[in-house]
């Protein structure tokens, strides 16, 4: 906390190091709202960026708590809200219904965009609206949102529930009121994601404070917002947009060509965008940058939509042809974007302005099915990037993925290498940035890759009052024989069995939840069949029910709601998971839902990929860091990422094993965060199934005591105001 | 509590043919009113008039009709009596009554149970109510080993009925908490899943069905049983369905997908087993709407921009791009295990007699047929809600929360025990080293730590759990004995008793894990087993109450300290009978076994022998006495 407050007062950046399960979110919320209640001067405005939405309802139930302990007239006059996309909050019963998010985000643009409200002004009976949005518009017209919103804590339930009192739409509710709130929970990407950033968070202050809580991934974040890859289907698609726009201009020429003129004259006049547009309909936004993004008049020959649309059929040609190579193909955008200019005759600039050009048309045209629009946009997204940055970029063509090389399936791929790209507006605009995470080790590689200079970096460790976790490395199995993922063991059969029996013995002498974190699906998928066939996997359902993740979202959450039923009514169960995998990403383990984790292998990435070679050899020019290094940090990233899900605060126990050889080496182990290494016992390092069966039975009958809250001696769990006092002085004194 | 409605029908006697109506129940009263308005049954009850409750046991044996007798005074009889349409129905009503009758008596200013200990006299009778008599009758008619004990030690004059119950207060209260019987619920095998066996000559394989697979199978592919409740026997023979159902399975175990999809265009039903299930398709979206915030990652999905189609890295070897395209499944195990488990845990919906396939198909259609839950979106917000605040709280600075569990009901916990620990063993092959290093790992100091709280924990709450005697649980009562005796031998210092104790145990353990099956009591002559058995048991409850009673504060511990004496003394003796009557071939694994016994009782006697001795020294008895 001390060290937050250092940088809070330097107005400086921080990366803050801190082990899951000691109360990090709280720590930090309760910090800053009561730093900025100190200081009247400064006031609060905090942006909490979460990974996952069932994160952001973990953080604002913590913000609730912490509400409830803030003196009577601050927590009365503070707003905490989430926002999320109208897919988690609409409530209008048949938009609502659809099941993806863009065909929610189409049923409301139908029933809310300007010109449909315009429409329906003329010809009630035939145009239906949305209720909750016209009452939001009047509430916004009239200036008093805020009397539908008190100050409190909202989620995404309460907002829905809201609206449907209130008979407001949650969404366009929240998405006014950001800017008013004190507290800002959502995701990753309304920061960070140009095309949604500089719609949702164009009006955030600089004041704000910005944490990144699990932040050990945002690299990779950063560079997905960037990228765009194109594929056959995307192609078709786009030639089927490019003809029904087509058609929409003709319809236009031929009833209102007024319209078109008056868009022309506005593109003349510099202005891509119409000035404000209604919040209704406002679409996902330029995919560059927002300082990347030119501020003049979109270039004379698109401004007539035909010619516009000329260009664009030249383009989609273009690319087509691209994809038609048998060979592997990787180029710079520099490049690519002559060989444009050479074969189709359209030059960067116009290129740059793509995006804008299309919304503009779109909005002129007055399209709301925009999911069907999908693919020309995706071309648009495209050229906009490559006209736009020529560094940090590569394009690579691949006519079929290296593991299935007999299904042709090309796709062009504009793939960005540097993660500081996408990050570096959010560190200009924001004073305070705080990233923050259970594993960020090691620490020092972070600045690097996203290019800032932090005023606090620190690693913090634990400060437990038993040893609570026991992090274990087994390199053999009980046959003595080494077990690891290395590509040329992991399908030997006698490594599958020894993971199997691992399993199986640790099954019976753990209480509760097993989580298990498998390299890769595939690997997942294969070993599981194995353990099917020999046998081993009926054994251990004789001791435990077996869940497994999905490629299906759907599938999984119903498995891990199960998963959760088995370990709280005693049945105890296993929950085969992968690392990178989602559920990896956001989902705790902790107390009896995960007594023990595994995991199976080190979660490398696939070395071959060319997206990762390109990626690798970018870093290795322009930051100096070697791909060994590089490779080696991130896999151990995400092994400690799955294996600290375990544990949640000091009354909690579990276990942690890595089952690999490969993790008895140093230079692997040593990567691992400092609050793992500090419990890694020596001892531990090279144990077969045995040993740590052994050595399992030990720590658990040792844990499952009755934890002794009030401690002895110095290491209390729950201090008293007359301990803190105490603390103050001798640090006074020293 | 609210009330409840049922029909049945309201008989004088037991060959009354009865009167059919409709008996309705509330919290005060009860009533019942015939479907025939003239006749003059009508009944209009007080609750508070009816002392307990009786019903008859209805099995398959005898073609008896459910009853349930409501009587007005528990000796003479007398009563009101109901006879139900089938068993669930009048178990559902005898539950209502018992928790009517429970909670009245509660109501009722409470007698002692308990006489207080330390009182002059100690009042032989106690007044119970009929609740709890009922409570403490039915324990002794479900567990013979408590039934023996009772006997020897109640009406054997050796313990005071109070004193017996006083250490099983906890058993009485699962007891009275408990539902009315364990849920019966679905292997944990995937019995679903049958693998088919070739006879190797011919290119025939053959699978063989169970009704219990069936009811598996049905249970967990839910169109599988629609088809079926739709085909058979309309369309085709059960056989005919059978056969399809795993021409489909085959093909898919196969993976043979070309051949899979060639079969499904000419046969529609077989194409049934091939398609994704729609309904389980259908109960997922029900689902998802109820799932605990904190892992809705279906939310999340709905959230995330930077996976536009086309936007993103889609492939740089992290995530792997799977075809979801093709209408026929390409069902997987995993999705296969999720499913099973799911089911297992949702448990067994109805206890049917599984006879045959018709009836299994029916009666889960029937168990179906719940009113789906209509308005899921306001109440179930606020249980996710509560879900979302016990995922944020921290453990340590909140109070233990205890999660609903549900309880085991072992009929004959030697064999449950037996069982498990053969399974155990099954299961982990040669290695035991780590076993037997767990048994002698416990230091002394833990040992007398545990031993202290254990043995507080007695005198206040009893004895935790029935008396159970498997291999395992003898192990146990070794170590409690073993604790037992630390106590005195904190007096007396002698550590050698529990360190021959614990090797005892460890060595019996070694010779039991070297045959599993053939355990070290398996030896043993059956008779002479029992009778160990039955002193194991007799001397475990003789030493609880022994200890309890120090030190001796007043008469009546003083009184049940002799009484106790002069029953261990017995059985001392017979132990020792035992021991010189054996045959000399199981001698010696007899006198192991016997050997922490008498030592425990040894132990006993030292510390009274001890107790007295100070007492006389120090020239009058405790207290007074």
């Amino acid at each position: 906390m001390g060290e937050l407050k250092r940088a809070l007062d330097a107005r400086g950046h921080a990366l803050l190091e801190m082990p899951t399960g000691t109360g990090k979110t709280a720590a930090l919320i309760s910090l800053i709202t009561s730093y900025s209640l100190a200081s009247p001067s400064r006031p609060l405005r905090l942006i909490y960026c979460t990974r996952t939405v069932h994160e952001m309802e973990k953080t604002l139930a913590e913000l609730r708590l912490l509400f409830a302990h803030l003196p009577a007239a601050a927590s009365r006059s503070l707003l905490a809200l989430g926002l999320s996309s109208r897919k988690n909050l609409c409530v209008h019963p048949q938009a609502s219904a659809a099941a993806a998010r863009d065909s929610v985000d189409t049923a409301c643009r139908r029933l809310t965009a300007s010109w449909v409200r315009d429409r329906a002004a003329s010809d009630p009976d035939s145009t239906p609206l949305c209720d909750f949005f016209e009452s939001f518009d009047r509430a916004a017209a009239a200036g008093d949102l805020a009397s539908y919103m008190p100050p409190g804590v909202y989620t995404l339930a309460d907002l829905r529930a809201l609206g449907r009192d209130r008979g407001i739409c949650p969404y366009f509710l929240a998405r006014q009121m950001v800017k008013y709130a004190n507290v800002v929970v959502y995701s990753y990407q309304y920061l960070i994601d140009p095309k949604v950033a500089s719609i949702v968070s164009r009006e955030m202050q600089k004041e704000c404070v910005v944490v990144f809580d699990e932040a050990h991934n945002i690299d990779n974040v950063c560079i997905e917002a960037l990228s765009v890859s194109i594929r056959k289907q995307t192609l078709e698609g786009a030639e089927r947009n490019l003809r029904r726009i087509s058609q929409e201009i003709d319809r236009f020429k031929a009833t209102d060509a007024n319209r078109l003129r008056a868009e022309y004259n506005r593109l003349v006049d510099g202005l891509a965008q119409r000035g404000n547009l209604p919040i209704s309909d406002a679409w996902l936004a330029n995919p560059a940058l927002p300082e990347d993004i030119l501020k003049e008049a979109v270039p004379g020959n698109i401004r007539r939509a035909e010619h516009f649309l000329a260009v664009l059929r030249r383009l989609v040609r273009f690319l087509d042809g691209r994809l038609e190579t048998e060979n592997v193909e990787n180029e710079m955008p520099v490049a690519f974007v002559a060989s444009i200019h050479s074969q189709a005759g359209i030059d960067q600039k116009m290129l740059r302005f793509c995006y804008d050009r299309l919304h503009s048309l779109m909005l002129t045209l007055e399209i709301t099915d925009t999911d069907e629009f999908m693919h020309i946009q995706t071309i648009c997204d495209f050229a906009t990037l490559i006209g736009t940055y020529t560094r940090g970029f590569s394009i690579i063509i691949e006519p079929y993925d290296e593991r299935m090389p007999d299904i042709r399936d090309p796709v062009i791929q504009l793939s960005c290498h540097d993660a500081s790209l996408a990050i570096q507006p959010v560190f200009e605009r924001f004073q305070t940035v705080v990233i923050t995470s259970g594993t960020l080790s090691p620490i020092d590689l972070y600045p690097r890759l996203l290019n800032f200079n932090p005023v606090i970096s620190r690693s913090f460790t634990m400060s437990l009052t038993r040893d609570c976790i026991c992090p274990m490395v087994l390199t053999r199995g009980s046959d003595q024989l080494p077990v690891s993922t290395k590509f040329d063991m992991r399908s030997d059969p006698g490594v599958v069995r020894n993971y199997g029996r691992l399993l199986l013995e640790m099954a019976s002498a753990v209480p509760d939840g097993i989580v298990c974190f498998f390299v890769s699906y595939s690997y997942m998928d294969g070993i599981v069949n194995s353990w099917n066939e020999m046998g081993i996997l009926q054994d251990i359902m004789q001791h435990k029910l077996v869940f497994i993740e999905t490629p299906d979202v759907v599938e999984t959450t119903l498995a891990l709601d199960n998963y959760r039923k088995a370990c709280d009514c005693g049945r105890g169960a296993i929950f085969f998971s992968v690392a990178r995998g989602k559920v990896a990403e956001g989902i705790d383990f902790d107390r009896h839902y995960g007594r023990l984790v595994i995991m199976f292998g080190v979660p490398f990435q696939y070395t071959l990929s060319r997206i990762l070679l390109a990626r690798l050899e970018y870093l290795r020019e322009t930051f100096q860091i070697k791909e060994g290094d590089f490779l080696t940090f991130d896999a151990l990233r995400q092994a400690a990422q799955c294996v600290g899900r375990v544990i949640r605060s000091k009354a909690d126990y579990g276990m942690m094993i890595f089952a690999d050889k490969r993790y008895s080496r140093h230079d692997k182990r040593s990567k691992l965060p400092g609050w793992i290494l500090s419990h890694l016992h020596d001892a531990h390092l090279n144990l077969s199934t045995d040993m740590a069966l052994h050595i399992a039975r030990e720590f658990l009958r040792r844990m499952a005591q009755p934890y002794d809250k009030t401690g002895s001696g110095g290491n209390k769990t729950l201090l008293t105001e007359e301990d803190l006092q105490n603390m103050a002085q001798d640090a006074m004194e020293m | 509590m609210g009330s409840m409605t049922i029909g049945a029908k309201y008989k004088t006697t037991l060959k009354d043919p009865g009167t059919t109506g409709v008996l309705r129940m509330n919290e005060d009263k009860f009533t019942f009113t015939p479907h025939d308005p003239r006749s003059a049954m009508k009944l209009n009850v007080d609750f508070r008039s009816i002392k307990g409750h009786k019903f008859n046991k209805v099995d398959g044996s005898k073609p008896a009709p459910p009853l349930l007798n409501l009587s007005k005074d528990s000796d003479k009889g007398g009563g009101y009596m109901f006879e139900f349409d089938n068993v669930t129905n009048r178990d559902l009503s005898r539950d209502f009554v018992a928790k009517v009758l429970g909670k009245q008596q509660g109501t009722i200013p409470p007698k002692p149970n308990v006489p207080p200990e330390n009182s002059v006299t100690s009042t032989g009778e106690e007044q119970l109510s009929a609740a709890e008599m009922q409570r403490r009758m039915k324990l002794l008619q479900e567990d013979s080993e408590l039934q023996k004990l009772h006997m020897k030690f109640v009406l054997g004059n050796i313990l005071q009925e109070s004193e017996f119950w006083a250490t099983r207060k906890n058993l009485l209260e699962d007891e009275a908490n408990k539902g009315s019987k364990q849920r019966p619920g679905f292997k944990s095998a995937m019995l679903a899943d049958v693998r088919p066996s070739a006879d190797g000559r011919t290119n025939k394989v053959t699978f063989s069905l169970t009704t219990e697979i069936i009811h598996q199978i049905f249970a967990e592919k839910p169109a599988v049983h629609r088809a079926f409740l739709d085909f058979v026997p309309k369309k085709m023979s059960e056989k005919d369905f059978w056969t399809k159902y795993f021409r489909a399975e085959y093909l898919l175990r196969t993976k043979n997908t070309v051949a899979a999809t060639a079969e499904a265009a000419e046969d529609e039903e077989l194409a049934i087993f091939l398609k994704n299930d729609d309904i389980l398709a259908k109960e997922a979206r029900l689902k998802i709407k109820r799932v605990d915030p904190t892992l809705d990652m279906e939310a999340d999905a709905g959230d995330d921009y930077i996976h536009l189609p086309d936007h993103g890295i889609i492939r740089d070897g992290s995530k792997e791009t799977i075809d979801n395209d093709g209408e026929l499944a390409r069902r997987t195990l995993s999705q296969d295990l999720n499913r099973h488990a799911a089911v297992v845990l949702e448990g067994r919906s109805s206890d049917v007699e599984l006879t045959d396939t018709k009836t299994v198909a029916e009666a889960i259609a029937r168990s179906k047929k719940e009113p789906p839950s209509s308005s899921i979106s306001d109440d179930t917000n606020h249980e996710r809600l509560v879900k979302v605040a016990r995922m944020t709280e921290i453990e340590d600075l909140q109070a233990p929360r205890s999660l609903p569990y549900a309880p085991l009901c072992i009929k004959d916990p030697r064999e449950y025990f037996d069982s498990q620990q053969a399974n155990a063993l099954r299961s982990l092959g040669g290695n035991n080293d780590g076993r037997h290093a767990r048994n002698c790992r416990l230091s002394t100091d833990d040992a007398f730590d545990h031993l202290l709280g254990q043995i507080s924990s007695i005198k206040v709450n009893g004895l935790n759990y029935p008396v159970i005697q498997s291999d395992v649980a003898l192990k146990k009562l070794m170590m409690k004995a073993a604790f037992e005796d630390h106590v005195d031998i904190q007096i007396t210092c002698d550590w050698r008793v529990l360190n021959e104790l614990n090797e005892g145990i460890s060595r019996s353990r070694r010779l039991n894990l070297k045959n599993p099956q053939d355990s070290l009591l398996g030896q043993i002559p059956r008779r002479t087993r029992d009778e160990l058995m039955d002193h194991w048991a007799a001397i475990q409850e003789l030493l609880q109450h022994f200890w309890s009673s120090y030190p001796i504060t007043t008469s009546v511990l003083y009184n049940k300290v002799q009484r106790i004496k002069d029953a261990m003394t017995q059985i001392y003796q017979k132990l020792q009978d035992i021991k010189e009557s054996a045959q000399p071939d199981v001698r010696h694994e007899i006198s192991q076994l016997v050997k922490p016994m008498t030592q425990a009782l040894d132990a006993a006697f030292n510390h009274d022998l001890e107790q007295q001795q100070k007492s006389s020294k120090s020239g009058n008895k405790p207290n007074g006495f």
